[in-house]
């Protein structure tokens, strides 16, 4: 199939052409990037919303029933989920679709299972651009689920415009870890499992966390404006702070499992992704994010051909023999190196 | 292609289809599969024809390996085989099935488009090497 078919399937709503899209963006095939610069003008439409959370915190679970949700509102859903691979074989064993029960049979759900393929600039661009793929089918809602654990939960900020944390209950150690990584990130705190014992405990814990974070004097853009208590329906409790000046983290409950608190939460995402666009911040979302993108793509492609010129003038080894050596070091080397290419730089920029 | 590098890895749907709670085949080879660098989507117990495809075609995988040992191959199979078809998804994926098909069964199966069966006393070398030298070229 040619780019050009593919593109006008994927845009008429073929799910083959779609799903092959999404093939060649994760292999990186030759012509990936044509296809993905095609799809950025039909972009834009959908909202995306990032779940995180540990291992085992009830995520494929919960974005299972939002997904369901969603379709009960005539809305039409893509999931991408990410689990990880072997560092050592590079295989995997994605399992996230299984718990994709309530959408079984569903084609206008469209999930789709990633693995976290290395990280040779691997995630977060082919996660990105899976999304635009999405995006320009036509899917309301894109739903990202990552991988349980690891750094990957902060890029998920790159790609989602509410960012959703998912906490178990008594899980009370962990929130302290969560303090440094992860509390920066959440837009909505998600306490699921919220039957267990404990669940009001970590309820209450997040939000005197919240409210701590507001109070020190570092708090950056978040003001120390206090919380506005909104509604308490049925052992659901939905905190919302939509000042002017930042968006206060809001703290819900939910059983994934039987649905409770589902609505709730979508809510609470259809209350953020208001305050994106009344506050302007979704503007400012996107410039950073199209800045992080094209900064990216530069990087890969002058490290690509950097290693061309490299190999092409004889590679690294007589250079590495000389540091081993002590005749130089790794510093000078590299100096030596860019050099001409900072002099072929200087000199385009001369005479334009 | 200087700038892309191509970073392919075989993907396989392993699946379970009809009434059939056997799953340690699918287990075993979707472990085997995973060690061999391939990319595995299990699909879970007791899935109907439609529900296979619908993985098969929006995780656009290379490989689907059906399993079952329930003896409805022949109902089964075949009503994959044309949803496959009808998204278009039939020619460039490898099906193999694995499980007890008695050998009377198996021309059926051939013919309706499945490349290879794996019964009992196949090997998983035997299994992951025919896969990688059949996997289709996209």
């Amino acid at each position: 199939m040619s780019e050009d078919t593919l593109i006008e399937e994927l845009l008429a709503g073929k799910h083959r052409a779609l799903a092959r899209v999404i093939t060649k963006i994760e292999n990186r095939s030759p012509g990936y990037r044509d296809l993905v610069s095609k799809l950025h003008e039909h972009t834009g439409n959908a909202e995306v919303i990032g779940i995180t959370g540990s291992p085992g915190a009830g995520k494929s679970t919960l974005v299972d029933k939002m997904a369901s949700t969603y379709r009960d509102r005539g809305e039409t859903v893509g999931v991408i989920a990410i689990d990880p691979s072997s560092p050592f074989t590079g295989g995997a064993v994605l399992g996230d679709r299984i718990r994709m029960a309530s959408n079984v049979g569903d084609m206008d759900v469209f999930f789709r299972s990633m693995s976290a393929r290395g990280s040779l600039g691997g995630l977060s661009t082919a996660t990105t651009d899976a999304v635009k793929a999405l995006d320009a089918f036509g899917k309301d809602k894109i739903i990202v689920e990552t991988v349980g654990a690891g750094q990957n939960e902060i890029e998920i900020v790159k790609t989602a415009d509410t960012v959703s944390v998912l906490v178990p209950p008594g899980s009370g150690d962990d929130i302290q870890m969560l303090k440094a990584g992860i509390l920066e990130i959440a837009d909505i705190f998600v306490v699921n499992k919220a039957d267990m014992e404990g669940a009001n405990r970590t309820v209450m814990e997040l939000k005197e966390m919240i409210e701590m974070r507001d109070a020190s004097p570092m708090a950056g853009h978040h003001g120390a404006e206090s919380l506005v208590d909104t509604a308490d329906n049925g052992g659901t409790e939905t905190e919302t702070g939509t000042d002017e000046e930042g968006w206060q983290p809001t703290v819900v409950e939910t059983i994934a499992k039987t649905g409770e608190g589902v609505e709730e939460f979508l809510g609470a995402i259809t209350e953020h992704v208001a305050w994106l666009s009344e506050s302007g911040e979704l503007e400012v979302q996107a410039r950073q994010r199209y800045e992080a993108e094209i900064k990216t793509l530069l990087r890969e492609d002058t490290a690509a051909l950097l290693e061309e010129e490299l190999s092409a003038r004889g590679g690294l080894e007589s250079h590495i023999d000389r540091v081993l050596r002590k005749e130089t070091d790794p510093y000078t080397i590299a100096d030596e190196l860019m050099a001409p290419i900072e002099d072929c730089v200087g000199e385009a920029r001369r005479e334009p | 292609m200087s700038t892309e590098h191509e970073q392919r890895t075989v993907r396989c749907l392993v699946a379970k289809v009809g009434l059939d709670g056997h799953d340690r085949g699918a287990h075993v080879i979707a472990r085997a599969f995973r060690d061999a660098g391939f990319e595995v989507i299990y699909s879970g117990l007791h899935k109907s024809p439609d529900d296979i495809v619908q993985a098969a075609v929006q995780e656009d995988v290379d490989v689907l390996g059906i399993s079952i040992l329930s003896g409805a191959h022949d109902t089964l199979v075949p009503k994959i085989m044309d949803g496959l078809e009808e998204y278009g998804a039939l020619e460039d994926t490898l099906v193999i099935v694995g499980g007890i098909i008695p050998d009377d069964d198996r021309e059926e199966l051939y013919e309706a488009g499945v490349s290879n069966i794996f019964g009992p006393g196949a090997t998983m070398e035997e299994t992951i090497e025919f896969v990688r030298e059949n996997a289709p070229e996209r």
